[in-house]
């Protein structure tokens, strides 16, 4: 039988390959909102996991709550993407300096 | 080695290289689709965790919503991929320090005996996962089910407002005018006299 702690450490990797990416690619706009789509998918694994090992419902209830406000956030997201898009021609991090933050 | 233990270590080698795959290939849609390949490995470790429906959902919204919206997207954007790219050799000792230190300290933290807990076990064949979540989700669960609902409501209405145009320089037909309209708007009659030949 495997253990929790094997489902954890797969979410770690994730975790942190995800983090990597956010590292890697942070000229992309698109690519940094897939980047936050793989770190909600290992903090929902770890949910998962979690809640077949204690036996609680709860954590699999919030993974549902979880994905509901991801699929939110991607569609609001990309409305955001398309409209900068739109207006600047680029989604490109660097050329976003408007209010030279 | 058991099929169990195969077939986890199955899914997870497919879903770290899918992972290792999204945040280094080149071209945005390729890494959009091995997004869907490890989504995908993640719904079949669910199902094995015995959360079925929530894998079905990872593949249902996730897959057939999120990504190919993420797809359209992509596509519908002209990307400079080697501009995407600068910067991506430099970043790289960095983003491998972050992750492997990030890496030790959650394997430190998770790797503890706390942690080593045992499988439950299988439950019944005739449980249902999902009518188990659906007993929970209507009772006790239900006014954060209604507050998720009000906020997809709010996403529908930003991602349209967002994404609404008005397009002046475009000809389009006002029904609202074309009703109102009245015969003086449209008939003129002139009395004039007989042009002669």
């Amino acid at each position: 039988m495997i253990p929790l702690s094997h489902y954890l450490i797969l979410g770690a990797i994730l975790f942190a390959l995800s983090v990597t990416g956010i590292f890697l690619n942070r000229k992309n706009l698109i690519l940094l909102l897939m980047c936050i789509e793989l770190m909600l998918l290992a903090v929902n694994m770890n949910f998962v996991a979690f809640s077949h090992y204690l036996g609680d419902l709860a954590g699999q209830i919030f993974v549902f709550f979880i994905l509901t406000v991801a699929a939110a956030e991607a569609a609001i997201g990309l409305a955001i993407l398309v409209l900068v898009f739109r207006n600047r021609q680029t989604i490109n991090v660097q050329d976003l300096d408007e209010m030279k933050g | 080695m058991s099929f169990e233990q195969f077939l986890f270590y199955f899914f997870s080698t497919i879903l770290v290289a899918s992972a290792v795959a999204m945040i280094t290939v080149r071209n945005p849609v390729h890494a959009a689709l091995f997004l869907v390949l490890a989504f995908f490995t993640s719904a079949a470790h669910w199902i094995m965790l015995e959360a079925e429906f929530l894998g079905i959902l990872l593949v249902l919204v996730y897959v057939g919503a999120v990504m190919v919206l993420f797809l359209f997207v992509v596509m519908m954007l002209d990307i400079n991929v080697a501009r995407v790219r600068e910067g991506f050799v430099r970043l790289l000792p960095v983003g491998l320090v972050v992750a492997v230190g990030m890496m030790v300290v959650m394997a430190m933290v998770v790797g503890a005996r706390v942690f080593q807990l045992e499988s439950p076990g299988r439950a019944d064949a005739d449980y249902s996962n999902t009518e188990a979540i659906g007993q929970l989700l209507y009772t006790e669960y239900v006014y954060p089910f209604e507050i998720a609902a009000v906020i997809l409501l709010v996403a529908i209405i930003a991602a349209i407002v967002l994404t609404l145009r008005r397009r002046p320089d475009s000809r389009y037909m006002d029904p609202a005018e074309q009703i109102k309209v009245q015969r003086k708007d449209r008939v003129r009659l002139i009395k004039m006299e007989a042009e002669k030949k």
